[in-house]
């Protein structure tokens, strides 16, 4: 080894290799963003044709394929509903889970398998939850197809993302509220009740909002559940339902323009109204983030 | 964390406040505790149904399910099996994965090492919106943009790369193994992209600084202290991003030309995956057809299954992970 004095400049052999990583790095974003872009400026330009009063009033009832109009209110209710069912159903499943594997589970072997299976769960490809219910509820219990069928299908996938973002929220909570709820003769229950929930709710919200979000746009456990009809169905609970995702994968199997059309519209609607969810758990998250508490 | 909290049930003497507290802490804790169980019945019962449900149908089958590669259950000779689609589903998503783990990493250097700090986290939020997209609209688009937009490049490999056998074939179409893969790929990026971020960020800052103080250039840096580091949690995003490009059903069913055969030709119309197949199928299936798919179904849910648990098991090694992944 050689003692060097003074700072020699860079050889050109690294410095090329730095900068020609550097450039393959940028590039590798600017990839990244070109289908997003491609996308969202399709939906927008496609889907504004036929955004209108029309199309957020009206069923498909007694519209062909080839006949223009027609609208996705039947299918928007749908979503609304099965979404809505699926979130009374996943929450408080998924924050008492939480709560269990935080406050309770102390790292036993009980605990540790939840746990572990929650992140297996996670991964369960949708369809799969949608066969679940479809073998379970439908030809098992001999339900009929139903928006509830599909809001069940809903809950298995919103499960998993709701304990996890549970859990990260309440290990945030400093152990000395809990210890000084303790210390003031506070029962557990009631400090995890009084003190630990409210202390995390904010973040609880966010994390149940990014998980409506989720699921607000599947549509593969929808098709095996809910099944398909082009009139309106307000009772979750009897006959086949539309949600927006299968009205938009309907549409968009068929080869007429106006069927396309109504299909971007569609897809424009879904995408407004996951972006909204997205854009409240931002917003909430960002309006009562522990840093700005401070 | 929760173990370092005293213990609220007993003492040395049962006072009247320490009756109270266990009868209230009773129900909440076994409400919780049953919360939990719950999540285990789910997992369980998913198995055992789908398993339940297939039975009948294979065993109605006339041919082997494994090997069998065309798929007719509704005829009154069912003859149908999981080759072909198990085929398809593999190796879409292993294309889709060799496509996307590149750009991922790239973008997760982009976000955690080259962008300017006030902005990173702004480009992270815009790469999460990718996944924020739902599937049928990814669908959407393939179709109607990316399927005739692909005409163009895969003529172009077929008439100059011909000669490597994925890329031959006489027939050239759109709606191909590898559009679909690309669809997957887009799909699947900002799991990958955002899981390999937050391990980045983790590497230890402390050798990162000692490799620039001895002159390294950021590439150096980052070769040195915080690919290393990483490795392991990108093989983990990897490994959950291919679960999720084999589960994906819907924009890839608007894009596989649905056909049963096996053929490593990615630019000719075949190509197919088992849960394109049941999304397609299950319209006009018969008791026997629905069985089928179910089966199908399980055989999806066993391979997820087993490439999700080797993916947590890397990451349950490194401790260090657990967040990034959560």
């Amino acid at each position: 080894m050689t003692v060097q004095t003074g700072i020699r400049p860079l050889s050109v052999g690294r410095r090329v290799k730095d900068r020609a990583v550097q450039g393959l790095v940028y590039l590798a974003f600017a990839i990244a963003v070109v289908p997003l872009v491609s996308v969202l400026w399709m939906v927008i330009s496609n889907g504004l044709k036929r955004f209108d009063i029309e199309f957020l009033t009206h069923s498909m009832r007694n519209i062909g394929a080839r006949d223009a109009g027609g609208g996705a209110y039947h299918a928007i209710i749908g979503t609304l509903e099965q979404v809505l069912l699926a979130s009374l159903i996943a929450v408080p499943i998924g924050l008492l889970t939480a709560v269990y594997l935080v406050e309770y589970g102390n790292g036993g072997r009980l605990s540790r398998m939840i746990s572990f299976f929650v992140d297996i769960m996670t991964g369960v490809p949708s369809i799969v939850a949608g066969l679940f219910v479809l073998a379970f509820w439908i030809l098992v219990l001999g339900m009929p197809f139903s928006g509830f069928a599909g809001a069940l299908a809903l809950s298995i996938l919103m499960m998993p993302v709701v304990v996890r973002s549970t859990e990260e929220m309440l290990r945030l909570v400093p152990n000395e509220l809990r210890e000084a709820s303790f210390a003031l003769g506070v029962p557990k229950w009631r400090t995890i009740a009084k003190v630990v929930l409210p202390t995390a709710f904010t973040g609880i919200v966010t994390g149940v909002m990014l998980a409506v979000a989720r699921v607000a746009g599947e549509t593969a456990p929808l098709l095996l559940t809910v099944f398909f009809t082009d009139s309106i169905n307000e009772d979750p609970f009897n006959g086949p339902q539309m949600g927006l995702p299968l009205y938009v994968f309907g549409q968009s199997g068929l080869p007429q323009d106006v069927a396309i059309d109504r299909a971007w519209t569609g897809a424009l609607t879904l995408i407004l109204i996951v972006m909204l969810l997205n854009l409240v758990a931002r917003l909430i998250s960002w309006w009562r983030s522990p840093a700005k508490r401070g | 964390m929760a173990t370092s909290l005293p213990k609220t049930e007993g003492g040395p003497a049962l006072s009247r406040s320490a009756y109270r507290r266990s009868r209230g802490d009773v129900p909440f804790r076994f409400l919780s505790t049953a919360s939990g169980v719950v999540l285990l019945a789910i997992m369980a019962a998913i198995a055992v149904f789908l398993v339940v449900k297939a039975i009948p149908a294979l065993q109605a089958n006339t041919s082997h399910f494994l090997t069998e590669l065309t798929w007719v259950p509704n005829a009154t000779e069912p003859v149908f099996g999981i080759g072909a689609l198990a085929f398809g589903t593999v190796i879409s998503s292993f294309i889709a994965l060799v496509v996307a783990t590149p750009v991922a990493v790239g973008v997760a250097l982009f976000i955690s090492h080259y962008a300017p700090r006030r902005l990173a986290s702004v480009l992270g939020y815009v790469i999460d919106l990718l996944a924020a997209v739902p599937s049928v609209v990814y669908g959407l688009w393939g179709v109607t943009f990316l399927v005739p937009f692909m005409l163009g490049p895969s003529t172009f490999l077929n008439d100059y790369l011909g000669w490597i056998p994925i890329f031959g074939g006489d027939s050239v179409v759109g709606k191909s193994m590898l559009t679909a893969s690309l669809v997957l790929a887009i799909m699947i990026l900002p799991i990958i992209a955002a899981i390999s971020r937050e391990v980045f960020l983790q590497a230890p800052k402390i050798q990162e600084e000692a490799a620039l103080a001895l002159g390294a250039t950021r590439w150096e840096m980052i070769r040195m202290a915080v690919l290393p580091f990483g490795r392991p949690g990108v093989i983990t995003a990897a490994l959950l991003g291919l679960g999720r490009a084999m589960g994906e059903t819907i924009a890839v069913a608007l894009i596989f030309p649905a056909t049963f055969t096996i053929s490593f030709r990615i630019l000719s119309p075949n190509g197919n995956s088992i849960a394109a197949n049941i999304a397609n199928g299950f319209g006009e299936a018969t008791d026997v057809g629905r069985g089928a798919l179910i089966a199908s179904g399980l055989v999806l849910f066993v391979i997820t299954l087993v490439v999700n648990t080797a993916a947590r098991l890397i990451i349950a090694r490194r401790k260090e992970y657990a967040r990034a992944a959560a």
